[in-house]
């Protein structure tokens, strides 16, 4: 019996979400599927990316690298099967078949980059690691423009067109539960404390290396499997495509919804997301305005819009008691502690 | 050993500029510890604001020293008065928050500069304000003539005076930061900016003025490079300013002779490895360098190891 439940709690995010957002697209016209597409890659981005910058609060900046190792490992994969017909299976179901296999190499290759950059860069600190990650994403752009095998600067064209809507959604609720399931979990509470105070953590036997650079490999994996979504919706892979700039617009989504908020990043996603579209007619003056909107958004409101809250804790009425603001069983975790105070480092005198 | 001459005069000149905007980097994170992302945008700021300073003089027109100083002189104030803006509206407000929040603002500083000169230009006549994203050619402000040769190793004049002009910076700030008052207040405040205010520093005027002294010198940088290398756009900040930030890590951030010998040891590191193996991987050595000093020796070449206390 507990056993069915526990199953039925993971089919059902998305037994309730897939039906929504395929009842999306039937009612939005055709030629919106792509920004759709960009709504959910996002989300994919975002709530991954919120779990080393607002759960474990290590500073990455370095997202859009691990993005690129998967959208080329991907790519790689279709490419190289492409024309290649699977022995007793109709056509469509081999080219999805590619393509999951295509979309699980990209996880791990990503993964694996993001250990290999996780385990020395996470012994360093705040800013350290931002630029230690800034750095790694940049050598990982510079490294595929010069490799011939994944077609230097003009990168790789000609994806076969197998993401769609039921890929896209079936990976964000996937990116989500992950999340979710993580923040609830014996993991979670170690990546929370963390945050709160890593000295202490580590004084109370956390071993915060390890669960910094979990957090880290979880979290490259699922922006692999971004990268390996997004190559095939626009069938084309560039270097341009994974700058620094798109690590910051990722960065940008996971402040403005909360540092440490499921549901902050998702809401944030989707509206930047959709906002930015938008305002492509105004090419020039969006990132004047996304500028503008961080700095504004950092001065009046530094914790986000939804802070560590989810979007039902907002709710005015909602079950009691629920003492912590991550939910779950009350009775784990240690008695106590205040997971909302905010930290400040400058008390602590302001080392890296 | 020709080649070998002649990769030491590159390097040195690239060095020297990482070395100046490192210089700005180091004296802000040494009082605020703070990651100024921002610097690299207002080293380019200083080049626009060199670029038309100097067609508005007529310096570009008729090249000369007193007319160069000039330009110098007032893209270094241009750039002082941004960088005070920057501190008292931007990071100021900011200053007792967590770090993370600071650090984000600088970056959001850093991309409305970039994109703010990007866009199309408002002000058309006589010069064009914001430039747009297309390159512009810098001036030159002096006549110089010939490069000079030496052992079969070209070395332009420009060069030499940036070194000339850079060093003497260089020296300015260190007597500036270890032999008068303000130096003492920011040496201070840097050490402790609770107990220096309560000891009668004013500590935030301190700050204000170490900004407006690092992007001063970014603003003497941005235009020894200009005058070197002559290709200005407003995205050029971005990686040299990342690249200083580097070379102030390498010597050992928060050190002032650090970040001198910081920049030139990034500057002939980078120019010997792209010039002996390929030069495409250019970007990348400054932050592998990065990685393995974060790696090796932490605290920097210059740095004095800090013990974690809880």
């Amino acid at each position: 019996m507990a056993r069915a439940r526990a199953v039925l709690r993971s089919v059902l995010p998305f037994l309730v979400g897939l039906p929504i957002l395929l009842g999306v697209q039937a009612l939005s016209p055709p030629d919106y599927t792509l920004i759709l597409v960009n709504v959910g890659v996002n989300v994919i981005l975002a709530v991954s990316l919120n779990v080393v910058n607002g759960f474990t609060g290590q500073f990455s900046l370095g997202h859009a690298g691990f993005m690129a190792v998967g959208a080329y490992t991907a790519a790689k994969i279709t490419l190289a099967f492409s024309g290649v017909q699977l022995a007793f299976v109709p056509e469509a179901v081999s080219d999805q078949l590619v393509f999951a296999l295509a979309l699980a190499a990209s996880m791990v290759t990503a993964a694996a980059a993001g250990f290999l950059v996780g385990m020395p860069s996470l012994r360093l600190r705040g800013d350290y690691l931002a630029i230690v990650t800034l750095g790694f994403g940049e050598i990982i752009r510079s490294v595929i423009e010069n490799m011939k095998f994944l077609g230097q600067a003009t990168g790789l064209s000609g994806l076969p067109p197998y993401t769609n809507i039921a890929w896209v959604g079936v990976s964000a609720i996937a990116t989500v539960v992950m999340a979710r399931r993580l923040a609830v979990s014996t993991q979670g509470r170690a990546l929370f404390a963390i945050r709160e105070d890593e000295v202490a953590a580590e004084a109370m036997g956390v071993d915060t290396t390890g669960y910094k650079v979990r957090a880290f490999v979880i979290s490259s994996a699922y922006a692999g499997l971004a990268g390996g979504l997004i190559a095939h919706a626009i069938l084309l892979t560039t270097p341009r495509m994974f700058t620094f700039v798109r690590s910051i617009e990722v960065v940008v989504m996971v402040v403005l919804g909360g540092l440490g908020s499921i549901t902050g990043s998702v809401v944030a996603a989707v509206v930047l997301t959709v906002a930015l579209e938008g305002l492509r007619e105004f090419q020039q003056y969006r990132m004047v305005a996304y500028a503008a909107g961080l700095i504004v958004l950092m001065l009046l409101r530094p914790q986000g819009i939804f802070g560590t809250r989810e979007l039902w804790d907002l709710a005015p009425f909602r079950r009691l008691p629920r003492p912590r603001p991550f939910g779950g069983r009350a009775s784990t975790g240690p008695e106590g502690a205040s997971p909302t105070a905010v930290r400040d480092d400058s008390t602590h005198g302001g080392r890296p | 050993m020709t080649e070998f001459l002649q990769h030491l005069v590159n390097g040195l000149s690239l060095g020297t500029i990482y070395a100046l905007i490192a210089l700005g980097y180091t004296m802000v994170y040494g009082v605020l510890k703070l990651i100024n992302f921002a610097h690299g945008d207002v080293y380019m700021v200083g080049a626009f604001a060199g670029y038309y300073l100097g067609s508005v003089t007529g310096t570009d027109r008729a090249p000369g020293m007193v007319g160069a100083a000039l330009v110098t002189l007032g893209a270094m104030a241009v750039c002082g008065a941004l960088g005070y803006v920057i501190e008292r509206f931007a990071y100021r407000p900011l200053r007792n928050r967590a770090r993370l929040t600071a650090l984000i603002t600088a970056i959001g500083v850093s991309f409305l500069l970039e994109y703010g000169f990007q866009l199309s230009p408002i002000v058309r006549t006589p010069v064009e304000f914001p430039p747009g994203p297309s390159p512009r050619f810098f001036p030159a402000l002096l006549e110089l003539g010939e490069p000079l040769t030496f052992l079969g190793v070209t070395v332009p004049r420009i060069d030499l005076l940036g070194l000339v002009v850079a060093l003497v910076l260089m020296i300015g700030l260190q007597l500036i930061v270890y032999r008068t008052r303000f130096g003492m207040a920011m040496r201070a405040a840097s050490f402790d900016p609770q107990v220096a205010g309560l000891m009668g520093i004013p500590v935030n005027r301190i700050i204000s003025w170490t900004f407006v002294l690092g992007s001063a010198l970014a603003a003497a940088a941005g235009i020894i490079n200009a005058s070197s290398r002559p290709k200005i756009e407003p995205l050029f900040g971005l990686m040299s300013g990342l690249k200083a930030f580097v070379a102030a890590v390498l010597g050992g951030i928060g050190s002032v002779p650090g970040a001198m010998v910081g920049g030139l040891v990034l500057g002939l590191t980078e120019e010997y490895v792209a010039g002996y193996t390929s030069s495409q991987y250019r970007d990348a050595i400054a932050f592998t360098v990065l990685i393995l000093v974060l790696l090796v020796r932490p605290e920097g070449l210059f740095g004095r190891a800090t013990v974690e206390k809880v």
